[in-house]
Formats: structure tokens, C-alpha cells, sequence
């Protein structure tokens, strides 16, 4: 039985005005159990607090109820009270009979009455109140990046910059991502290698940044301050160590044939190769698939001029395990695939390109070196057509539901830089709305509409097809006059929607961070905690998270950055007591739980048990990773043998309290 | 013999209170001194996905005439998925309740965010109402707990 | 049938496959089937049997017989296969230690059906064509199939085999079956009638558990009736109130567990139709989340354990619940 002491706070006159708080510590003081009551004026100043001490010390008492206000006030404030007289913080109670009780009753008799239930109820759950201690985890003070493009870029410096360890791990050979395959950047048209660039130099150089380029995220173990991580470097048959980026083996390779995929599959590269003259590592790759030596051992080039002697045939992939702290997404995005789109005839005319295609034409270092010309026939086009929103804002099922948002300042991009470039040109636009909310964005495009004389026609594309002359014939709506339109256009500009990276999914498993049904990470809260997934020790950065343009993306970098080191500055974690808990002996082991825990906190393992009968089985039980547990309680009810409960808010707990209430 | 006096009814009503929205909305009901019937007694739980079914049917067993839960607005849970979770739940808990032939207005859910103080008063006020009209809880009541 | 069956379960003891059978075996009189677990060929030859009386789900023995030594075999009729999937999504049966025969069934009798009939003295049966013969002490009775079967087989969801090793027979298809039309019935009355009808049905209740002892979703451990700590435990109901508790607490931790087996309604000594309990849950996680079979597959999230951010809102309760 406990020995439970009542404190009843006048709150001035906010509560005792309309509760009779004598009668509310007099009627309580006779609740079983209750070996103290009392009132008084503010039981929150420290007259009031001592008055609780003395009461904890000179009664022994095991628990407290405190009627007062909220909860949400002084919860915290009285848990220390207890704490600092030797009694365990989460044997209080609060009743709040101010914002439930005095503030919103005007009479006296009913106030007192409901005050004297609320406090019943809260005696009665303190009863089964349990002493709860906070468990502490040490935090590994390391963090890892996944994704090396901008966002995963800013996140990993901002991180280094103040003093911790980080580590970014990317699939592709070089980091950079696709901002380094963009030509300028909007609205102030800024090239992107510039200022790229010396940003991925810094991180080569950072003594607190380490980069596994062409590596891979193979597993995830562990939680908040204590994640172990499986990194998978893939073989590329190049001593990194030794290579020194001199490029000679990527003029000298025989296999030329090889589709370049930093152009979009434009033109061709060798066999080995450095993405692009910038990559950060500078180091060759060799591509397996299309590599000779390697797959008929017939060749064997490039080893031979390599003067470092860094070719080696022979590497394997490797495994390398590595503790973290957090984890940092910034898998990015791709432009999605246009088998659902044959209308544009994406796949019949090699003039119907994508957006990052045409950015990569007029890029200095693309396949025609920065010339506006045609893939078909290397001609200068004289009419291009760009058609926005194609497979964003799709409800139809063929594209995505959501806005890209960045396709529309892009587009203003694309079509002003051709004006300004090749005045000769005539450049229509077709959209549905032109969507241009940010910085200096509105004005940016209408200088492409008003002064550069893009032909903005509110109205979607219905059909673009070849003709024999190598026009392609661009059938569309003009909304606005309401008619028909008919162009015939040199080359067509698909603004194509763009979509998480496949590898998101998968990592979102290992995570265990929840996406939303696009295969964007969901955030912590929508708008309170955007950079934080509900997983506790993951943060998002950039367009896994949602389509973001680059300031948005280095902003929220930045801002997952400072989340980041907020949690790697810490020493230890204390976590939420009031968690989770499962009972072995009722558990069946079925995984309600943990299907539907939003943090991935529960886990099973496989258990012997002693039976009745002298046998041993062995079950498969829950077990809850407090250090992870949030105490939202939703495992507790989805569990169908009542095996799972919540310390603090246990089904005993709740149920009396509403025995008290209801008797 | 004793007469009995015919009181006034007076319904007894639970209302479960997620933490983070709904308990404080109705701490902000009382900031604002928005009055709603004395009825009412709140449980406050971490979040309206800790509302096991058993508790609902344990406040009607009990004498309670109403039960009510409050989460945060859909889309707005503190732990990002509670209350979907909750939503699937209480709607087929309340369609089988209704199938059983037990009241369907005596069960209900709202979602009353910390900004709203207000509506939180006007769901009691209107919920008040309603078991007051309905009367005692008489098709899933246990005799054994009334006085 | 019963024949096959046997020489298949010998030959896979013979071979080694499996060192014990989980099947079925008569009792005192004919249709007085109980499930069994058979060692060896001779207990086979002895006693094993199936026939139209063999209704028993036997997927939820599994349970137990999936922990022990080696493997055991299990025949397992279409909706059988349902429970069988369910539990091993639930990993409560160690696939690996069960070999399971699918067997065609083309229902099962309902001894009440014949107990209505005054059918007495039953010592065997036949089938022929859409009737079946049934000896009798007394002489031989005919009876229309659809006069003798069980609710749930005239009501037949699946005659496909979700989920087994082998296959004796041929594998039948997903039916459009009827099995929702007395739920809509039950919907479509007023709150009153509602009312008086369930308590007509629950006030018979004994509170025997024979429903949730043979339910293989009701597999937990402990059962929550039996814990005194859960605050619900209890024994035969005592009064009202504890009658509609059971079965609504019981309907709701198997909803969207629940595969409609209907052997809650089978061994009900009291003929209280539960199976129209689960039935409304299905029916209704059906209309407001898309359609789920439980133990169709092993992968897909139990409704209640996914949400979907347009989900309907619980006051669609007041809007399309039944009349007033």
C-alpha cells in the first residue's frame, strides 16, 4: 500500500475562488491510502515545495498528488520537488483543477465536487504508479552522411565545422550529385561547377570529413548515439590510395563504347573513367560490365601505362563496419521514367529531351560543349517547345501526384538562356500554372516572359510527333484563346517530374524511418520538426524529404546539420521513462508492435523457456529498445494479448483512473 | 420504504485526452474561461492511440453515460502516426458498438488541436448535449456498479 | 478421398518426410470427428478418416506441433489454409516443421441440420451427386446437400488453397460467395431490434470459451480473459453487460485477424451465431480500407496495423450506421 500525501494549491485565487480547497484535501484525506492532505496558497513558490519535501520526509511518502493546475505547467517543476526529497519523480500526480476545473466553472458546489473526483482519480492511479529511472546511452560522437550531393555536401561541412567526425558515404564514383550536372542555377544564374565545386574540394580536404565514394549502405544495427553501420565499397579495380587522377588510362582504354551517364547517356565514355574533370575523389573506375580485361582477361591496357601503378584487377568489394551517433539521408532525387508518357515520343525522336538532358546540351562540358544543338542532327534548332508538369501534379496514376516545384524556375532558366543566347530562337512554353514562390523567383520569371520574349501559353501538350522532315510536330491548347495549336517545333523539353532515388526505399527498411507513399522520408513533425525523421538519431537532408530547389536544400542541410550536432554534443542521452514494455510470458511474438511503432523500437528475439512441465520452448518475444521508445502507446493496444504496456500509462493505471471518475 | 427524489439527470462523461494537442486545448478552454458542463472528467494519455477499446467499455461499465477521445488534427500527431492508427481503430469499435444496437452517439471522437481552445468547449458543450438527451446509459451498463 | 489421404500420409511417414500426422479420427459414433495426431502407419490404418463430418480447422494444433521434433504433416481444406497462412504471418507456426497436404472439401455437414431433420442413429454417409445418403440405425435418409451443410460451406469463401506443399486434387478458385447478406440483414434494422436480437443471442451465453479455444486467431499465450491482471478477466458472465464485453473484446482482437474460418460459430454449444460478429468487421474493413482476406498471404499489413492518411473519419458511424 502506498502512503500517499495530497497537496491541494490554492493558485492565489485562481483556484480557490470557485473550488473549495479545504473540502477538496478534506474529502481526499479520507481516500485509502491517503496519509496526508493539506492546501495551500501557491504550492508551486518554494514555501509551497517545501511544504511537499517535509510532507515526503516526515510522512514517508511513497507517492504525491498534487491538485493544481496543468500538468503541462508545473509537471516538472514538482517531479524535481519529490526528486530533491528522495522520492522517486514519477510518483507524482497531478490533478489539474485549474484549467479543467476552477477557469472553466462558475459555481462553487459543482467545481469542488468535480475537483474532488479529478483528485480521486489521480490518487487512484498513483496507487499503481511504479518508481521509473530514465536509462542513459553513451553517444558516439561520429556522424554519417548518406548521399554526396549538395545537400549531403552542406549537412556533412556544417557538421565538420564544428568539430565533429563525419563520414559520407555515396554510391557514385565522385560526390557532387546532380547539382554538378546542372549548367547555371536560378534566379541569379550562377554557374553550378563554380560554386559547386570548391565546396566538394572542401570536403576532400576537411581532416573531419572521410568520403567512401562508389559505396553503399549495406546495413544498420543499433539506435540513437549507437548505430552500427555495414558501409559496402564496391570494387573498382583502382587502388584509390595510389591512383593520382592523371586521366591517361581514360584517353587510352579500347572499350570507347560506354553510354556516359553524368551526360545523361548523350555521348560516349571509355571503359574506365572519372565521371568529370572535377570528381572529388579524382580517382578512375572501372566499369565491370563493360570492362574487357575483366570479362574475357583479354586486355589489360590500362595497367600497363598507368605509371602509379594503381590498376588491380584483382579488388574485391569490402565491407567496413563504423559506428555512428546520427545518421544524416540525402539520397536526392531522380527524373522519373517516360514509358507512362509515349504521347511526348520521349523514346521515338532523340530531339525530345528531358530538362537535365537539355541542361547537360548547353553545359560547356556536355556532349556538344555547351552548343545548342540538336542530338538528331547536330543542327541549330530555331523553335523549341518546353512542356511543364510532365508527370507532376499526374492524378491519372501515369505520373506523381505531387508538385516537383523546381520545374517551373528551371524552365524560365532554360527558355531565357536560349533567348539570350540564340535570339533567332523562338521558345514557347506550355504550363498549367506557373509556380514561382521564393526569393527573387516571380521577378526572374518575368523577365523570361516579359523581356526575353518566351512565349508562355497556358495549356498542356496533347501529342508531339515526328515528321519525315525531322520537324516534330508539337499538337497543344491554348487555354486562354481556347483553340488549338499546331507547331512545329526543332526540339521538345520534357519538364519531368522528379521522384525519390530508388535506393531510398530500401535504406528507409534498414532505418527504420517511415515514407510517405511517394517514397519521400517522412518528417518527425510537418512542420515543427522537419529535418528530423521519427526514427530518433535520423535527419533528412534535401529531396528525400520532398521535392526542394538548392537554397531550400542548403538550408535544411544546414539546419539537419545543427540537429546533428545538437545530439553529437551531448555526452549521454536520457531517454523518456515512460516507454514501452513488454511481458515475455504473454507475449506471442506475432509483430503487431512493431508494424505499427512509428520509431522501430521493437525488435524479437528468440527465447528459451522454462515450461511448467519441465520442458523448454523457445518463443519468439518483443523486446522494446527504450533508448528508441517515444511512449506513444500505439503497440499497446495493437498487441492482442495485453502483453504490451506502458510505464506511466499502463492499462491498470488508466483503467483506475476511470473507475475513479465514473464511480 | 424510500421515495425516490427524481433528480435532475446528470451524465457522467470520460474524455481521453492526447498530451500534446487535445489535453492542452482543453488547458486552453480553461485559459479562456470557455465554460462546458462540469460532466466531463478528462484522462490524459500520451497520445489517442493508447485508448485500448477495453477502456471504453470499461468507463460504460462503470456507470459512464458518454465517452469521447481527442487527438490531434490527422496529419498532426506527435508521433507523426497515432491517431491514424486510433481513427481505425474507434471506427470500427463504434460501428460494431452501433451494430449491437448500443447507441451510436454515446461513442465519439474529435480532433482538437492546442490552438483550439474554443472548439474543444463547443465539442463538450455539444457532447454534453447529446448524452443529456440520450439519458442513462442503459444497453452496456453492469448493474453491479451503480449506486 | 479418405483412402488417398491415408496412403499419402504412410508413404511420407515411410519416406521419412514427416514422423507424425495431424489429421482427423471418429469418436463414440461417426460424425463425432476429433482431431488427432497419428505416429506411425499402423494408428493410421486404424483410425484415420475423412469424411463429410470432418469440419475441424486444424490449423491452430499447428501452433504446438510446429515446436516439437521433426516435422509434422497436416491436411489443411481450402479455408484451412487461411488460418495456416495467418498464423504463419504471425510466426506463431515454425514452417519449417510442418509438410502440408491440401484436400478439396465440398463442405462440411452441420449435425444441427440433421438433428432438425430427426436424423437419428447415424452410422455412415454417402454422397451422391447434390445429395447425401445417410445410414442410419434406422434405415437410409436422402438429403438435399444444401438441407445438411454448415452455414459457412453454403457461404463458401475459397476453394483455393492459399498456401500448402502438395496438393491432393485439384485447386479450386475464390468465390463471390453470399457470406455478408445477414450482416446487411442485421444492419438494416433499427437500433432496437439490434439490440434485442444481440441479447437475445448473447443472454445464452455460458461463457464456455469453446469459441475462443478452437479460434486460431485466439492463439495468444495467455488469453487476456485469463489474466487478472488485463481488468477483464472473468469467468461465467455475470450479467449483462459481461455477456456483450467477451464477444465484442473477442471480435476486436481478431478483427482483421479473423479469416472467417467460422469455427467460432461451429462449436458454439449455445448456436450463437459469432461467426456474424466477425463477419461485420470484415465486411466493414472491407468498405472503408479496400478489401483484405486475412491469411491470404504472409506479407500484407493487418488493417488495424496500417492506416492510410484519407482514411474515413469514425463519425461515418453516425452517417451510415444502421436505422433508427
Amino acid at each position: 500500500m502506498q502512503k500517499i500525501g495530497v497537496f491541494v494549491c490554492w493558485c492565489g485565487s485562481n483556484i480557490a475562488a470557485t473550488v473549495d480547497v479545504s473540502a477538496v484535501s478534506e474529502a481526499l484525506s479520507h481516500e485509502p491510502g491517503v496519509v496526508y492532505a493539506t492546501n495551500y496558497q501557491y504550492m508551486c513558490s518554494e514555501a509551497g515545495q517545501n511544504t511537499i519535501k517535509d510532507a515526503i520526509k516526515k510522512y514517508g511518502l511513497t507517492g504525491i498528488v498534487i491538485c493544481s493546475c496543468s500538468p503541462r505547467m508545473h509537471e516538472a517543476t514538482f517531479r524535481k520537488t519529490a526528486a530533491a526529497a528522495g522520492l522517486n519523480p514519477y510518483m507524482v500526480e497531478i490533478a489539474n483543477i485549474r484549467e479543467q476545473c476552477s477557469w472553466i466553472h462558475k459555481d462553487m458546489a459543482t467545481a469542488t465536487e468535480k475537483a474532488i473526483i479529478l483528485g480521486k482519480a489521480a490518487i487512484a492511479k498513483v496507487h499503481l504508479n511504479a518508481p521509473l529511472t530514465a536509462s542513459q546511452s553513451p553517444v558516439v560522437k561520429r556522424a554519417l552522411v548518406i548521399g554526396g550531393g549538395i545537400a549531403g555536401i552542406q549537412t556533412a561541412l556544417d557538421i565538420a565545422d564544428a568539430g565533429f567526425e563525419v563520414d559520407i558515404v555515396e554510391k557514385s564514383p565522385t560526390i557532387g550529385g546532380k547539382m554538378s550536372q546542372l549548367d547555371k542555377t536560378f534566379p541569379t544564374l550562377d554557374c553550378a561547377a563554380c560554386i559547386l565545386t570548391p565546396k566538394m574540394v572542401d570536403v576532400a580536404q576537411h581532416e573531419k570529413i572521410k568520403i567512401y565514394s562508389y559505396s553503399e549502405v549495406e546495413a544498420v544495427k543499433g539506435f540513437v548515439g549507437n548505430f552500427e553501420v555495414t558501409i559496402r565499397k564496391k570494387a573498382r579495380y583502382v587502388n584509390e590510395n595510389v591512383c593520382t587522377g592523371c586521366g591517361l588510362c581514360t584517353e587510352k582504354c579500347p572499350q570507347k563504347n560506354v553510354p556516359n551517364e553524368f551526360n545523361l547517356g548523350m555521348d560516349k565514355r571509355r571503359a574506365i573513367y572519372i565521371p568529370f574533370a572535377q570528381a572529388v575523389p579524382k580517382v578512375a573506375t572501372i566499369d565491370a560490365n563493360y570492362c574487357m580485361k575483366l570479362k574475357t582477361g583479354k586486355c589489360g591496357l590500362c595497367e600497363k601505362i598507368c605509371t602509379a601503378g594503381a590498376i588491380d584487377y584483382s579488388q574485391k568489394d569490402q565491407l567496413i563496419e563504423q559506428k555512428y551517433g546520427a545518421i544524416v539521408v540525402a539520397t536526392g532525387f531522380n527524373p522519373i521514367k517516360l514509358d507512362n508518357f509515349e504521347e511526348y515520343s520521349y523514346s521515338q525522336s532523340p530531339d525530345v529531351v528531358t530538362s537535365l538532358e537539355f541542361e547537360r546540351i548547353t553545359n560547356a562540358a556536355g556532349p556538344t560543349s555547351g552548343q545548342l544543338l540538336r542530338p538528331s542532327d547536330g543542327k541549330h534548332p530555331h523553335t523549341i517547345v518546353f512542356v511543364q508538369c510532365v508527370g507532376s501534379r499526374d492524378t491519372s496514376g501515369c505520373g506523381k501526384p505531387y508538385c516537383s516545384k523546381i520545374c517551373c524556375m528551371y524552365t524560365a532558366k532554360h527558355a531565357m538562356l536560349t533567348r539570350e543566347k540564340y535570339p533567332d530562337t523562338d521558345v514557347y512554353v506550355f504550363y498549367i500554372d506557373v509556380r514561382t514562390p521564393g526569393k527573387n523567383f516571380d521577378e526572374f520569371y518575368r523577365r523570361a516572359a516579359e523581356e526575353y520574349g518566351v512565349h508562355y501559353i497556358k495549356g498542356m501538350v496533347g501529342k508531339v510527333a515526328p515528321k519525315a522532315d525531322g520537324k516534330l510536330m508539337v499538337q497543344a491548347s491554348d487555354l486562354i484563346s481556347n483553340e488549338q495549336l499546331h507547331i512545329d517545333a526543332d526540339m521538345v523539353v520534357l519538364a519531368t517530374a522528379i521522384e525519390p532515388d530508388k535506393s531510398a526505399r530500401p535504406l528507409a527498411t534498414m532505418l527504420t524511418a517511415s515514407m510517405d507513399t511517394n517514397d519521400f522520408f517522412t518528417e518527425a513533425h510537418p512542420k515543427l520538426r522537419p529535418v528530423e525523421s521519427p526514427t530518433a538519431g535520423i535527419f533528412l537532408s534535401g529531396t528525400c524529404q520532398g521535392p526542394k530547389d538548392i537554397p531550400e536544400t542548403v538550408s535544411q542541410a544546414g539546419a539537419a546539420a545543427a540537429k546533428v550536432i545538437g545530439l553529437l554534443a551531448k555526452d549521454t542521452l536520457t531517454a523518456n521513462p515512460c516507454v514501452a514494455h513488454s511481458d515475455e510470458m504473454m507475449c506471442n511474438g506475432c509483430s503487431s508492435c512493431e508494424k505499427v511503432c512509428p520509431y522501430g523500437a521493437i525488435t524479437y528475439v528468440d527465447k528459451e523457456f522454462r515450461m511448467p512441465d519441465r520442458t523448454v520452448a523457445i518463443r519468439r518475444v518483443a523486446v522494446v529498445n527504450e533508448a528508441v521508445c517515444q511512449g506513444c502507446g500505439a503497440c499497446t493496444v495493437a498487441c492482442p494479448s495485453g502483453a504490451m504496456d506502458l510505464k506511466g500509462f499502463s492499462n491498470s493505471q488508466i483503467m483506475a483512473e476511470v473507475d475513479a471518475i465514473c464511480k | 420504504m424510500q421515495v425516490n427524489e427524481i433528480k435532475e439527470f446528470r451524465p457522467k462523461i470520460v474524455a481521453f485526452c492526447c498530451n500534446w494537442c487535445s489535453y492542452a486545448g482543453a488547458d486552453l478552454a480553461g485559459t479562456n474561461r470557455l465554460n462546458y458542463p462540469s460532466d466531463v472528467k478528462i484522462i490524459r494519455v500520451p497520445c489517442s492511440c493508447r485508448v485500448n477499446p477495453m477502456f471504453i467499455l470499461r468507463a460504460f461499465q462503470r456507470g459512464a453515460d458518454g465517452v469521447i477521445i481527442c487527438g490531434c488534427h490527422p496529419g498532426d500527431c506527435h508521433y507523426t502516426s497515432g491517431n491514424y492508427y486510433a481513427r481505425r481503430r474507434m471506427t470500427l469499435l463504434f460501428s460494431m458498438l452501433d451494430y449491437l444496437g448500443i447507441e451510436k452517439e454515446r461513442t465519439r471522437v474529435e480532433w482538437v488541436s492546442a490552438a483550439e481552445g474554443a472548439k474543444f468547449a463547443a465539442t463538450m458543450n455539444d457532447f454534453v448535449e447529446t448524452i443529456t438527451k440520450l439519458g442513462e446509459n442503459k444497453r452496456l451498463e453492469d448493474l453491479r456498479c451503480k449506486e | 478421398m479418405q483412402r488417398i489421404m491415408a496412403e499419402k500420409a504412410k508413404e511420407l511417414l515411410q519416406n521419412g518426410t514427416v514422423n507424425r500426422v495431424l489429421g482427423w479420427k471418429k469418436g463414440e459414433f461417426v460424425y463425432d470427428i476429433t482431431p488427432a495426431v497419428f505416429n506411425n502407419t499402423e494408428e493410421i490404418d486404424a483410425e484415420f478418416v475423412y469424411d463429410d463430418f470432418c469440419a475441424n480447422n486444424l490449423s491452430k494444433y499447428l501452433i504446438k506441433e510446429s515446436r516439437k521434433e521433426g516435422k509434422v504433416l497436416v491436411f489443411l481444406k481450402p479455408c484451412d489454409t487461411y488460418s495456416f497462412n495467418q498464423l504463419l504471418k504471425e510466426h506463431r507456426i515454425w514452417r519449417d516443421h510442418v509438410y502440408a497436404v491440401g484436400i478439396p472439401c465440398d463442405g462440411k455437414i452441420d449435425l444441427d441440420c440433421l438433428k432438425k431433420q430427426d436424423i437419428q442413429g447415424i452410422v455412415g454417409i454417402e454422397t451422391q451427386n447434390d445429395n447425401f445418403i445417410i445410414h442410419t440405425l434406422y434405415g437410409d435418409h436422402t438429403i438435399a446437400k444444401e438441407d445438411a451443410l454448415a452455414e459457412r460451406c453454403l457461404n463458401c469463401k475459397s476453394k483455393k488453397h492459399v498456401i500448402y506443399d502438395e496438393l491432393i486434387g485439384r485447386d479450386g478458385e475464390v468465390l463471390d460467395s453470399h457470406r455478408f447478406d445477414m450482416v446487411e440483414k442485421i444492419e438494416a434494422m433499427t437500433p432496437d431490434e439490434r439490440f434485442a436480437f444481440w441479447r437475445g443471442e448473447f443472454s445464452r451465453c455460458i461463457r464456455c470459451n469453446a469459441c475462443r479455444n478452437v479460434c486460431p486467431a485466439c492463439s495468444c499465450e495467455n488469453c487476456v480473459f485469463d489474466n487478472p491482471k488485463s481488468g477483464i478477466a472473468n469467468k461465467a458472465a455475470a450479467d449483462s453487460f459481461e455477456e456483450n464485453m467477451f464477444h465484442i473484446i473477442r471480435a476486436f482482437h481478431v478483427a482483421g485477424r479473423c479469416t472467417d474460418c467460422g469455427e467460432c460459430s461451429r462449436v458454439c454449444p449455445q448456436n450463437i451465431p459469432l461467426h456474424l460478429l466477425n463477419r461485420k468487421f470484415i465486411k466493414d474493413i472491407n468498405e472503408f480500407y479496400g478489401t483484405y482476406q486475412a491469411g491470404e498471404d504472409t506479407e500484407s499489413r493487418a488493417p488495424l496495423n496500417i492506416y492510410n492518411t484519407e482514411d474515413v473519419e469514425p463519425s461515418i458511424v453516425y452517417k451510415k450506421g444502421g436505422n433508427h
